[in-house]
């Protein structure tokens, strides 16, 4: 008993209650709240329809809510949670609390391979998943992998500032062949744009199985190699003279986490800043001395459920508040992202001609 | 215990170690002296299977390579040069991460985990600070907090890359007496790094003299730290230089 508290000294079932509270309260206000305003009651009376198999309460709001909103919010927790999960393991297994998907252009790779998929058509027959899941699966993968030998090329000692820097400029790659692929798409334009935009607007419950599973599976490879990544956190050299097989456990975080993002990618586009920011963000430490310390203490381990927990939470913040805003400042916020997507991708094609 | 064959290693096109070979047995302390570049670490990097090598490193008549990282675990405990922390962990945290190899899976936690790490906390006089963040450490508590971790990992054979690093005069002394202490229990020994000579002819019972990646000479300490050989690897006049420094305290 005394160890279970040792090591988990800042992370209370008080915090745990807290954060499911958030998520369950975020969940009910997004499914509330939108262009068509549905009341706290309906809500209600249309989620109780559904779990006592009544007959559906009469009106709109009970259609809005099951078959729009509901689907919506439940992927974006669970994107929310796999995006987290995946930062915190990154962070863990490079040691830079810089490490996320995005920052690290698998994010983007996946992009890349879903538009391809989308693109040309790419199905697995034999595959319950589409192609677009499991290109962006596979890009994700390749990605990652390609960024690391090319950092390993240039680098040696693997130092997380160039794999970082070989990251973004992997990710800037990515875009610009997305750009041209939207260049010469013509009737995917539009289908593609999503990718490169994110957004949950499209999700279906089908997303959500597809989600859940992908988190049940690979979220529970990430957590069984907690210690591991606590490990690694600490130093590779430490990991490896403690007795962790580095290699094996870099290989399986690594195709979790791409697994992950690249589900993630399929049902939501690229969803930048989420495992960065959710992970690296502890509201609880009371012994941060630093920025540092502050970002060390989201980790790993320790910190992996919570990470989940407020990753739950978190996505659907912005998601409410698209909501609340109407669908006005949504195409907005949607515009203005794809003008920076393609603005990016302009840059990197410069600097690929260059 | 730890016998080492024509160990090289080459990095970059150049032989940072160059057919070295050396073996340490039951309760010795073996030291790795010589100048900057004589590639000490490499030796310990390569042991660890840290480094590609070619040759053979065998732990009592096995092949290192052969064992599992957590089986090599339990038999060589590991002390880096430098320890590069990015995250707040707690001192106990890190010490705990030494009973790793012991605790695999889930639920499996070894009945004697609480009292190894007991025993490294009092051994290193790192209990009052157990709970603290490792970055709120001075370069010494760190150093004897991943010596806590490698004494709480209850390997039989240490290596010790620079155990003085970074530590003042009081705790090198406490550092190498513990050591010292340490290796007294039967089916031990010991391998380190070591840049203070005098440490090494103090504490050593055997020694290898490297320069430029290649043996000089391999023996008991008395023979190996002789004036004969170090001045020819130091490339000046040893003695003179310590008695030099010596003479200040006279």
């Amino acid at each position: 008993m005394r160890k279970k508290n040792a090591g988990r000294k800042n992370f209370h079932f008080v915090h745990y209650l807290l954060f499911c509270t958030a998520l369950v309260c975020t969940a009910l206000l997004c499914v509330c709240v939108g262009s068509v305003r549905v009341s706290l009651n309906d809500t209600i009376a249309s989620l109780r329809s559904v779990l006592l198999r009544q007959p559906p309460p009469p009106g709109l709001s009970y259609s809005i809510i099951i078959n729009v909103r509901l689907p919506r919010v439940f992927c974006a927790a669970l994107v929310g949670a796999a995006l987290s999960l995946c930062g915190g393991a990154m962070q863990g297994l490079l040691r830079n609390p810089l490490a996320d998907g995005s920052t690290l252009g698998v994010s983007s790779g996946a992009s890349l391979g879903a538009g391809l998929a989308l693109c040309f058509g790419v199905t697995f027959p034999w595959l319950p998943f589409t192609g677009v899941t499991m290109m962006a699966i596979l890009f994700a993968f390749g990605s990652l992998i390609f960024i690391l030998s090319l950092a390993y090329k240039m680098d040696h000692s693997l130092s997380t500032n160039t794999i970082i820097l070989v990251g973004v400029i992997f990710s800037m790659f990515a875009n610009s062949i997305i750009s041209l692929i939207v260049a010469f798409s013509g009737d995917h334009v539009k289908s593609i744009m999503f990718w490169m935009m994110g957004s949950l607007a499209n999700g279906s419950y089908f997303n959500v199985l597809t989600l859940l599973c992908a988190l049940l599976l690979f979220g529970a490879l990430i957590l069984r190699n907690t210690r591991e990544l606590d490990a690694f956190a600490i130093g590779e050299d430490n990991a490896r003279h403690v007795g962790v097989h580095v290699r094996r456990v870099k290989m399986m975080v690594m195709i979790s986490v791409s697994a992950l993002i690249g589900v993630c990618v399929s049902v939501g586009g690229t969803i930048g800043f989420v495992g960065l920011v959710d992970t690296a963000y502890d509201p609880y430490d009371d012994r941060a001395e630093s920025c540092a310390a502050a970002a060390g203490d989201a980790l790993l381990g320790r910190d992996i459920p919570h990470a989940l927990r407020f990753g739950r939470a978190c996505p659907l913040e912005p998601l409410g508040a698209a909501h609340r805003r109407g669908d006005v400042a949504d195409r907005l916020r949607d515009v203005c992202r794809d003008l920076l997507s393609q603005q990016k991708g302009k840059l990197a094609c410069c600097g690929w001609k260059i | 215990m730890l016998r080492v064959e024509n160990l090289t290693v080459v990095c970059g096109g150049a032989s940072i170690v160059d057919h070295v070979s050396f073996s340490v047995e039951e309760g010795r302390w073996l030291m790795i002296v010589g100048p900057n570049g004589a590639g000490k670490s490499t030796i310990i990097n390569a042991v660890t299977q840290g480094a590609a090598y070619s040759g053979r490193v065998l732990f009592e008549g096995t092949d290192v390579s052969q064992f599992k990282p957590s089986q090599l675990a339990k038999k060589i405990g590991t002390l880096t040069q430098n320890h590069m922390v990015g995250y707040a962990y707690t001192v106990e945290d890190v010490i705990r991460l030494g009973r790793y190899a012991y605790t695999q899976g889930l639920f499996s936690a070894a009945a004697d985990d609480e009292t190894c790490i007991d025993q490294a906390l009092e051994l290193t006089g790192l209990k009052e600070i157990r709970g603290q963040s490792i970055l709120t450490l001075s370069g010494g508590e760190l150093q004897r907090t991943f010596l806590a971790q490698v004494i709480a990992q209850d390997p039989k054979l240490l290596l010790l890359d620079e155990l003085a690093n970074h530590l003042d005069l009081l705790y090198q002394k406490q550092m190498f007496e513990l050591v010292q202490t340490w290796l007294e229990a039967p089916g031990r020994a010991v391998v380190s790094v070591v840049h203070d000579l005098s440490l090494a002819k103090r504490f050593g019972t055997d020694a290898v003299l490297l320069k430029k990646g290649q043996t000089l000479s391999f023996g008991p300490v008395e023979q190996v730290l002789s004036v004969e050989r170090l001045n020819p690897a130091y490339d000046m006049n040893v003695r003179e230089w310590m008695l030099n420094l010596l003479s200040l305290w006279k």
